[in-house]
């Protein structure tokens, strides 16, 4: 079973401040980690080339220090990693990046099955995993967080959804983006380590991709960032302690009540 | 597809979730009206359903001018091939200039699909939809990293405009009985259903698992709770508010509660009218999924606590002290 693992590189949430003096976030000096979720989704693709064989291969694109999100998958125990890069890529909405992904797993393929996180935590769009699955017209499904495996050629994914779990059979080859109940990731291994520090991670250029500078980067985005704002909430906290405590849940009661949250009728 | 036709409508993708319609399509159908209104345009809406609990002619009230109805048994469960198939073929046939859906799990689904198809923008999870007055082109308002930062993003050339909107996100007004408008039902033919999914069924989940993001009111606890036990707590405060119970990542980091049920940036971001952060100090990563909220109350014991600099209302003390008293408060107003 031949697997493509899509990993972004995206600012480490952990890692997150605010700026007291105006409320914003400092982007400066923030290190770099694995979309945790797409952490899910190679150790997924792990856990199924250790019980039905194959190969995983883990596709980034980015800027240059984006490669060392491809060392660390190749850590954890990819077999291959494919890292595209190009200073044309820079500016890519989702449909241009889906465009990207594609082409170079098209290039790279045919794979059986193709993994991504549900979504990034920093665009947080979830949006360019269904659109490659329509670009390399396979079926798709999001929100997994189970897949089992069938003896033809399909498996059964559950997805967890607002309402419940829904289960779905999907055919191979398909795309799956997947939730953080799917699995526990693990750590690298000392020969994944040794295999990352030797592996050579030459880019892929738009050129190797053999794609054309309309459809890719800012001139292949439909959309356009227009402004970028902080949002302003502004607050009046009222703080009760002590002795004030119960006028503090009388005025409580009275906002509810303000604002139609009456709760259940009849709870004992 | 590149624009090549007049600005067109607004075309709205209603949620028909077993049966039962979602209430982001009557709020959906009400902004895209307001919207169309600005562009002098006009508001369809999409329902595909096998069965539905409200008239499709409801949503006339609410704003729209024609009701498009796709009924068939092959509905019944949710399937993205085929709702994403049906709503490609409905755009192409009928050139909306703006596409919304829900920021549902579904919508988030379906629409990057026909996005992807027709070779257009979509933006995701929008919190703010307005016409810029000059252009006329849609101008989508959405939060990122956590609602850290809000970006407004448009599609200048490729059409449809397409965004999935973050449900709650506006007012649904009172309908209108004398709006005029339309109901058609529309017959695919059969392949329309084909699909390489095969829905095999829903596993409903209640009480306690109803997604937090669907809630007025969330009652959410931190560290403060110190052990599993305690949730109870919460949970009778949120049941008396018919609301959900939420959680900090300390609180399911220490396994007190499934991750489903965390709030905040590697969690969920909501925005209920009402949260209760009990327990919870506020590290950016949380205030990140729960500030939009509409009121927020804040019970911890540290004055200094960050999450007291966002609470509209802060009590200060034992939550296991001031926690029952706000409990009982609210089953005396009841009267029980």
């Amino acid at each position: 079973m031949k697997i493509a693992v899509l990993i972004k590189q995206v600012p480490d949430s952990d890692d997150v401040r605010m700026d007291e003096a105006t409320g914003t976030m400092v982007r400066e000096g923030i290190g770099a980690m694995i979309n945790p979720l797409d952490l899910h989704a190679l150790q997924e693709a792990l856990r199924i080339r250790s019980s039905r064989g194959g190969e995983v291969t883990a596709i980034s694109m980015g800027p240059p220090q984006a490669e060392t999100a491809l060392r660390e998958a190749l850590a954890l125990g990819a077999d291959e990693a494919v890292f595209l890069s190009d200073p044309r890529f820079a500016a890519s909405d989702t449909w241009a990046t889906a465009r990207t992904l594609s082409e170079a797993i098209e290039a790279t393929g045919p794979y059986d099955l193709v993994l991504a996180g549900e979504k990034a935590t920093d665009g947080e769009t979830g949006q360019v995993g269904p659109e490659v699955a329509v670009m390399l017209d396979v079926p798709f499904s999001t929100y997994v967080s189970w897949i089992e495996f069938e003896s033809g050629n399909s498996l059964v994914v559950s997805r967890t959804v607002e309402d419940g779990i829904e289960r779905q059979r999907l055919s191979i080859p398909c795309l799956l983006t997947v939730l953080r109940d799917i699995n526990e990731p693990s750590m690298p291994t000392l020969s994944g380590k040794r295999a990352a520090r030797r592996a050579d991670l030459p880019a892929w250029d738009l050129d190797r991709l053999g794609l054309s500078p309309e459809e890719i980067g800012l001139k292949g985005s439909p959309t356009r960032v227009v402004r970028i704002f902080h949002p302003q909430i502004t607050r009046s906290p009222r703080l009760f302690k002590g002795n004030d405590i119960e006028r503090g849940i009388a005025e409580l009661l009275t906002e509810l009540e303000g604002l139609g949250i009456t709760g259940r009728e009849g709870v004992s | 597809m590149r624009r090549d036709s007049p600005s067109g409508g607004i075309l709205v993708l209603g949620e028909i979730r077993s049966g039962r319609l979602h209430p982001a399509a009557l709020e959906l159908t009400a902004k895209a009206r307001l919207l169309a209104d600005d562009m002098g345009a006009e508001v369809s809406t999409l329902l595909l359903f096998s069965e539905i609990d409200v008239n499709p002619e409801t949503l006339i009230g609410y704003g729209a001018d024609s009701v498009i109805c796709v009924r068939d048994r092959r509905l019944g469960l949710f399937d993205q091939e085929v709702q994403s198939r049906i709503l490609y073929r409905i755009i192409r046939d009928t050139r909306p200039g703006i596409v919304l859906a829900p920021a549902t799990t579904s919508g988030r689904s379906i629409m990057p699909a026909v996005a992807a198809k027709l070779r257009t923008g979509l933006t995701a999870d929008c919190t703010g939809l307005d016409i810029d007055p000059e252009t006329k082109q849609l101008l989508q308002t959405r939060p990122a990293i956590g609602g850290n930062i809000m970006a407004t993003i448009r599609t200048p050339e490729h059409r449809p405009q397409m965004a999935t909107v973050r449900p709650r996100t506006f007012a649904i007004p009172a309908s209108d009985p004398n709006r005029a408008g339309s109901v058609k039902e529309l017959t695919l033919p059969d392949h329309c259903f084909e699909s390489r999914v095969v829905p095999l069924g829903l596993e409903r989940s209640d009480g306690d698992d109803v997604n937090i993001q669907d809630r007025d009111v969330v009652v959410s606890g931190g560290k403060g709770m110190k052990k599993q036990e305690n949730f109870a707590l919460l949970r009778n405060l949120a049941e008396l508010l018919d609301g959900g119970v939420g959680a900090s990542r300390a609180a399911v980091d220490n396994k007190w509660i499934p991750y489903s049920h965390q709030v905040g940036l590697s969690g969920k971001v909501v925005a209920p009218k009402v949260y209760f952060a009990v327990g919870i100090s506020g590290t950016v990563q949380h205030l990140a999924g729960m500030q939009t909220s509409g009121m927020i109350v804040a019970i911890n014991k540290d004055p200094e606590a960050p999450i007291f600099k966002v609470a509209d209302i802060g009590l200060c003390g034992d939550l296991f002290d001031i926690v029952p008293r706000l409990i009982e408060a609210l089953r005396g107003r009841k009267g029980v």
